[in-house]
């Protein structure tokens, strides 16, 4: 074959970058939320967004009409606008500009570069190429990555994807393929991508854009391949696939659309191309319309964060806050738990709530009894190398006969359709007019049995399974404990009973069910955790040590761990029976303060939803909540992440007289404990990827719901265990279904610490990946000198000084008719 | 006539046997108005009000229930008879009458039950599920209609009221997987799955004509059951029989999803997983069934008959079977075993086990519709299975297969055994290249040649004493011939769509043209069928010059998504597309009966070019349709799905 030009085409570069842009989702049972446009993220946010929208046709904003509308409604200010404008524009021009952004009309954005290639192929050729290869593209994948769908699975599966196809095209009697030709390529010829393109584009300067264009016509299943190329053990039944083949595997199948099309009469795209598109990755044109849509969401953003800033500075000062706490109750730092915890404190003013990662820094893989896998019960990005393993577990798993794959099979389905179908009509009846828990549903507190035993403790350092450790020696008790205690800032004082609680989620009909967890236990319930963390702080020689290192808990003190259900607002706690007698009572007042709390915060949670009247006491809405929680017609059990939009580092204290509406994600720390900011490190190397990819993540669904969400889910198809997608032919849908997102405001995260700005800068530098979250603007960063209180903001590598616009902010005394009136998102208020 | 004047006295026999139920028969109607009642209502409330919507779904599908039940148990007390009611004559002539009749026996009564229950579940259901889901009336209004025509169709006393009903089953699967109207595989699909209905339809309106001639008349479903006189009709015209028979069986393999079109059922679950269930998992696929069941009487004695449905259900149910086992989707997995489970019904269905059939239908909808329902808890509940249980690869009886056997069949299986080409490959594209061959036919050309000729046309026929016999033969088929070549230039017709409905509107002209002059008549009774397409032809036309006023070019080669902008003038040209498809609730409908009454039996080569031109018709403007107003909208790339999405 001659070559048309000199080999400008670099496969594995190509592959590389490819692999970068792709969405990075995992499969549904890791749900795992992340920057939808990480592609960008070495870029500004700004800048990066226009490209990803000029290249992609990505929608990264509000539309223009949807922010005039927040400013008609009074949800974007007026003087924020302003300020904005003149910060961008100069003073000269804000008046001008400000003209424009109420009332210019802009025109549309020109069709994306993305698809512009591969478009000839219908133009010229009159050929629809997707219609005539996705189908069973999409079909063999599917097939292939399966999980445990199909009853009869691909058949050669162990060595690699490519190889099975050969290994089946070689022996079969039909083929995948309509012609002759494209078969023969397969099983005889090296099948090297160059080659592959000379003979369907002939022109090695298109090759790139080309497979961009080809990739990205199915961004969900190349999305899935990939990730599952660099983390097999993602699939529990792994499977061994990588990009290349997938693109090898397409172009064969294209070059067979083309042959069944026009026979053997057909030539290189390039022989009809009259002109060359514009190159993916050139230069984008600046465009008045993404400055403008840019203005219009920094003022968005502001409008609302110079409230909330307004509201930490008018603080009452002076406070007497008792030392001896009745109780303290160290949370995750997840934005749902926000209300739960003002609750607490307001039915007992004595008590002290902590937040902290929900994996209570004790990371490890997790073996429940009989479980065939280990599961990963810390931050996907770390690898642990402990294993703690479940045994004297009394949890039995029901089986539901509807999931059965008898009732797919010949003889099977027929004896099924005769007796369990009429069966069938009475679930369903009592499904949707009694619903109740069953097996199909995904619930919390099965995560874990609470009476089971755990393996947290090392018997000898060589007890290892698969090279993993199997529970942790004192020292490495102590590690995670004294590094819990001190980044969250509890080193005296401690009360005695210490809850340390995690929280779950339980849905029923829900595939997105692991979105729900928590992200800090790689999308599960972090029960085992807080069991782990508080057996750890009970252990009597990680006292000893922590003793040492001048952490002193007193020895009546006790910690008890507990799991929050945030879907149905319940609780439960761990290993009580250890608690002293005299514990044994607090436990017993406390309790009742956690039940109150509860209803409570089911109440100020059901005003978002319209199926339940938020007048009705608080009891009776919760059995409502707890009903709706496995009702199979709900699409919306919980609305999870969808009001957040801050990360508070730093002491209650800081924010304990505002309402700030479960919109704000606590990771608790004492600047006093961390002068360095070693701690506080921490915090923000786990805060700006975990925080700042669950914002990001909602962002961009909610900014665009197709391309970058999943659509709504009504439809959704469930794709070999690992994904959703539409009808029975469509891509898969990564990103989040629009239930989970209609209500969120997209702005960006701000995250405020309490500490001195030249701590927070030297911390922040110190890894560059996190210091690239902060100084692309992808999370925007406020540090508020906890001596001085005043605000600084972080913008181009350096804090300046920030005086809010607002003076005043609304004080209220009684929240309850606020929430019982008002659906959408609340402002900040002065809790009196 | 003497076969007509024993018809006329059985049928009196028979009036006068189930006079004794009469007044329960007088209850059948009930069945049929509450769902109408309950539709309007629903057409009528603000879109904005979902409480008052789903109230009014749920309500008027749980009244349904409730009488149904409480009918069912009371007649079931009343010695379970036949009920029969000769309903109302919508037209009537000297030598035609089109009847609506009503008809109730066991086949009705598991139909509603099963269906009622289904139905009120899933009204329940969606009331929730579909909250703040953009379309939420019209969701409810399609099911309603569904409702409306799966009740008409079930309670039906004759074939003409069965396809009132059939058809509006077809046009409400068609608006459901369309439902998701922007997007670009719903309005493929939807397409796709209507043209195989198509094929259903033609079915019936050719059994419908050939019935017509067999009786000389209407015939009712309570005719069928007299033995004799089946016999005597069918004895006298075997072919005749069989033929019906076999278009029968042609509409209820499309229904039901049999071989050779299984294809399309997978392809259907665009829609909310609701809706999904009602229809593809569980009533409207079983509607074949139902047809089968309620022809029994008429096909018993035709052995030819019931082993042609035999191996057709057992054939579905084997490549069903394996093309479930190889499905990694969930909903595609249910619709192949349901599929199935269907076939299998055909067997008992074929085999004469009626009761068997009954429950088998039951239980199957009530199970595919709940794993429909509970289709997204796969996941949690398999993945966990897995967790526990998991083995790198179990045993399946294909392990026994040779390796080269088991790589054929898993291949086939996954390649559906190219079933999904078939139809196009072997239907569509040679009429459309057919259609090609007439590019020639451009708008002015339509227009101004077009007129001229019909008015030539129109001519021949007043002056037609003049004509020599063997001409005024041939002009029947002359002119269908022209209607013909016109439809299918608008099938194939991939540009102007004004150019499309002007050749769709024109073919009915062409084809009352073909008639009067075929049975000697002038136009008086032509007026009915062709004012309706005139009335909806204009309309119609209108809705695309102003569209393409205002939006440009609204080429065919493309979905143009203008739904998405102009909702109120899609549901418009959607009502003149019905009008000019002659859907039951528009005038033509009734003319489109009339003009088959006018074809002679004998013409068979009339009856399928007319019957291919109503074929064509419908599609050409459903395809219209979805072109012009469904997809993603062609003005704006930021706001749509991906196409392959």
């Amino acid at each position: 074959m001659t070559r048309p030009h000199d080999s400008s085409f670099d496969e594995h570069a190509v592959i590389h970058e490819l692999k970068h842009y792709l969405p990075a989702q995992n499969p549904l049972k890791d749900f795992i939320h992340h920057n939808t446009l990480h592609g960008f993220q070495n870029l500004k946010f700004y800048d990066g967004t226009c490209r990803a929208s000029e290249i992609f046709g990505y929608s990264v904003s509000l539309s223009i009409d949807e922010y005039r509308a927040l400013y008609q409604s009074g949800h974007i200010r007026e003087d924020i606008l302003e300020k904005v404008i003149t910060e961008r524009k100069g003073p000269a021009l804000m008046k001008e500009w400000k003209e424009y952004a109420i009332s210019r009309q802009y025109e549309k954005l020109p069709p994306p570069r993305i698809g512009s290639l591969r478009a000839y192929w219908k133009r010229h050729y009159k050929i629809d190429m997707d219609s005539l290869v996705h189908p069973l593209l999409f079909r063999v994948l599917c097939s292939y990555l399966d999980q445990g769908i199909s009853i009869w699975r691909f058949p050669v599966w162990n060595e690699g994807f490519l190889i099975s196809i050969r290994e089946m095209e070689r022996l079969s009697f039909t083929s995948f393929f309509r012609k002759d030709w494209p078969r023969r390529l397969l099983l005889r010829s090296e099948c090297k991508i160059e080659s592959l393109l000379d003979i369907l584009v002939g022109d090695s300067s298109l090759y790139k854009q080309y497979l961009f264009d080809q990739q990205f016509a199915h961004q969900g299943w190349s999305g899935i391949v990939s990730l599952v190329e660099d983390m097999p053990q993602t699939l529990l039944d792994r499977k061994q696939i990588t990009l290349q083949e997938l693109i090898i595997f397409e172009l064969l199948l294209e070059i067979d659309a083309l042959d069944f099309r026009f026979g053997k009469n057909w030539q290189p795209l390039c022989k009809r191309l009259k002109e060359k598109p514009v190159d993916l990755f050139a230069e984008i044109p600046e465009r008045e319309l993404h400055e403008m849509r840019h203005i219009w969401q920094e003022a968005f953003e502001w409008s609302y964060y110079d409230e909330v800033l307004s509201g930490l500075l008018a603080k009452k000062h002076n406070e007497n806050k008792v030392n001896y706490a009745s109780f303290q109750a160290v949370f995750c730092i997840d934005d749902r738990e926000c209300s739960f915890r003002r609750y607490i404190e307001e039915m007992d003013p004595d008590s002290e709530t902590f937040g902290a990662p929900g994996f209570f820094n004790a990371e490890f893989f997790y073996q429940p009894e009989g479980g065939k896998f280990y599961t990963k019960l810390c931050p996907w990005p770390v690898t642990p190398k402990y294993l703690i393993k479940q045994a004297e577990s009394k949890n039995e798993r029901k089986k539901d006969v509807h999931f059965s794959k008898h009732a797919h099979s010949f003889f099977g389905g027929a004896l099924i359709a005769h007796t369990i179908g009429f069966w069938s009509a009475a679930r369903l009846f009592f499904n949707i007019f009694r619903p109740t828990m069953g097996p199909a549903a995904s619930y919390s507190f099965r995560h874990m049995d609470k009476f089971s035993k755990l393996t947290i403790e090392n018997v000898y350092p060589d007890d290892k399974e698969k090279g993993l450790q199997i529970g942790y020696t004192i020292e490495e008790m102590a590690n995670r404990a004294e590094g819990l205690l001190k980044m969250i800032g509890l080193v005296k004082d401690f009360s005695p009973i210490v809850y340390i609680i995690g929280h779950g989620a339980s849905s029923v009909n829900n595939p997105h069910f692991a979105a729900y967890d928590c992200g800090a236990c790689s999308g599960r319930a972090g029960s085992v955790n807080s069991r782990v963390i508080c057996h750890i702080l009970n252990h009597s020689g990680v006292r000893k040590i922590l003793n040492a290192r001048g952490v002193t808990i007193p020895p009546d003190t006790q910690f008890v761990g507990g799991l929050h259900d945030t879907t149905r607002d319940e609780i439960i706690f761990f290993d009580e029976g250890i608690l002293s007698s005299g514990n044994q009572k607090r436990h017993q007042i406390n309790l009742k303060t956690f039940d109150r709390a509860l209803d409570l915060n089911a109440k100020e949670r059901s005003r978002r939803f319209v199926s339940i009247n938020t007048r009705q006491k608080p009891k009776a809405i919760h059995k409502k909540i707890l009903q709706r929680s496995v009702s199979l017609f709900e699409p919306r059990p919980e609305l999870n992440h969808a009001t957040n939009a801050l990360c508070i580092v730093g002491r209650r204290s800081l924010t304990s007289h505002l309402f700030l509406d479960r919109r704000a994600f606590f990771n608790s720390f004492d600047y006093r404990v961390d002068p360095e900011g070693k701690y506080l490190l921490n915090i923000l190397n786990a805060v700006a990827p975990v925080c700042g990819g669950i914002n990001l993540e909602y962002f961009f669904s909610r900014v665009d719901n197709q391309k970058l969400g999943a659509g709504t889910k009504l439809p959704h198809n469930v794709m070999g265990l690992i994904a959703v997608a539409n009808g029975a032919d469509g891509d898969l849908r990564p990103g989040l279904p629009s239930q989970m997102i209609e209500v969120h405001d997209p702005v960006r995260l701000m995250v405020i610490v309490e500490h001195f700005p030249h701590v927070a800068l030297k911390t922040i530098q110190t890894v560059p990946a996190t210091y690239e979250w902060f100084a692309n603007e992808w999370v925007h960063l406020i540090v508020i000198n906890p001596e001085t209180q005043e605000l600084f903001r972080f913008k181009d590598g350096a804090f300046f000084p920030y005086k809010p616009l607002k003076q005043s902010i609304e004080a209220i005394s009684d929240i309850t008719p606020l929430i019982e009136e008002n659906i959408d998102n609340l402002p900040v208020y002065i809790l009196e | 006539m003497q076969s007509s004047q024993i018809s006329n006295e059985c049928f009196l026999s028979y009036i006068s046997t189930m006079y004794k139920t009469g007044d329960m028969a007088m209850f059948l109607p009930y069945f049929i108005l509450l769902p109408i009642i309950g539709f309007l209502v629903n057409i009528l409330v603000p879109k904005k009000n979902e409480t008052v919507i789903s109230w009014a779904a749920f309500t008027t599908v749980g009244v349904h229930l409730l009488t149904a039940i409480g009918f069912t148990i009371y007649w079931l007390f009343q010695h379970h008879t036949i009920l029969s009611l000769p309903g109302w004559a919508l037209y009537q002539t000297s030598k035609y009458s089109f009847f609506l009749s009503f008809y109730f026996d066991n086949v009705t009564a598991t139909y509603l039950i099963v269906g009622d229950i289904i139905l009120f579940q899933v009204a329940a259901y969606s009331r929730y599920y579909l909250h703040r889901e953009e379309g939420y009336k019209r969701f409810f209004v399609t099911i309603l209609l569904f409702y409306l025509g799966y009740n008409i169709a079930i309670f039906s006393g004759n074939l003409e009221t069965l396809f009132v009903g059939w058809e509006m089953l077809g046009i409400s699967s068609f608006l459901l997987i369309a439902f998701y109207r922007d997007r670009y595989l719903p309005a493929k699909n939807a397409v796709k799955v209507i043209s195989v209905y198509r094929l259903g339809d033609v079915g019936l309106i050719l059994a419908m004509w050939l019935s017509h001639h067999l009786w000389h008349g209407n015939v009712s479903f309570l005719q069928l059951n007299n033995h004799e006189l089946v016999s005597t009709h069918l004895q006298t015209n075997t072919l005749i029989g069989l033929f019906i028979s076999l278009m029968i069986l042609m509409s209820a393999v499309a229904k039901s999803a049999q071989l050779p079109v299984t294809s399309w059922l997978p392809r259907a679950m665009e829609g909310p997983t609701p809706s999904s269930a009602i229809f593809y998992g569980s009533l409207s696929v079983h509607i074949g069934i139902f047809v089968l069941l309620r022809t029994f009487p008429f096909w018993e004695h035709q052995l030819a008959m019931r082993i042609i449905i035999g191996v057709i259900g057992l054939a579905t149910s084997v490549i069903a079977t394996g093309i479930a086992r190889v499905q990694s989707t969930i909903k595609t997995q249910i619709a192949y075993a349901s599929a199935a489970q269907i076939g299998i019904m055909f067997i008992e269905v074929a085999a004469g086990l009626e009761e068997v059939a009954l429950v088998h239908f039951a239980g199957n909808a009530f199970l595919r519709a709940y794993q429909l329902l509970v289709s997204p808890s796969v996941v949690s509940y398999l993945i966990r299975e897995q967790f526990y249980n998991f083995k790198p690869r179990e045993h399946t009886f294909e392990d026994s297969f040779s390796k080269k056997t088991a790589y054929t069949v898993y291949m086939l299986c996954m390649k559906e055994w190219n079933l999904d080409n078939l139809m196009y490959r072997y239907m569509w594209n040679p009429l459309k290249w057919f259609g090609k061959w007439l590019d020639f036919l451009t708008l002015s050309r339509v227009v101004y040649y077009g007129i001229p000729a019909y008015l030539a046309g129109v001519a021949l026929v007043y002056f037609r004493e003049m004509l020599p016999e063997a001409v005024e033969d041939a002009l029947p088929y002359l002119f269908c011939s022209i209607a013909l070549m016109m439809v299918l230039k608008s099938f194939a017709e991939r540009k102007l769509a004004r150019m499309s409905w002007l050749l769709v509107v024109m073919h009915h002209f062409w084809i009352a043209l073909a008639i009067s002059v075929n049975e000697r008549f002038y136009f008086n009774e032509d007026r009915l069928y062709l004012s309706g397409i005139v009335v909806a032809g204009i309309v119609g036309f209108i809705c695309l010059r102003w569209l393409h006023f205002h939006e440009g070019s609204i080429d065919m080669d493309q979905f143009h998504g203008h739904s998405y902008r102009h909702p109120k003038i899609a549901f418009v040209f959607l009502l003149a597309c019905l009008g000019v498809s002659a859907f039951p609730i528009s005038p033509t409908f009734v003319g489109e009966d009339l003009i088959f009454i006018h074809i002679r039996e004998e013409q068979v080569v009339l009856a399928i070019m007319v019957s291919l031109s109503y074929v064509l018709d419908g599609l050409s403007l459903m395809r219209m349709y979805a072109r012009v107003f469904l997809g993603p909208h062609s003005k704006s790339v930021y706001e749509m799905a991906y196409r392959s999405s």
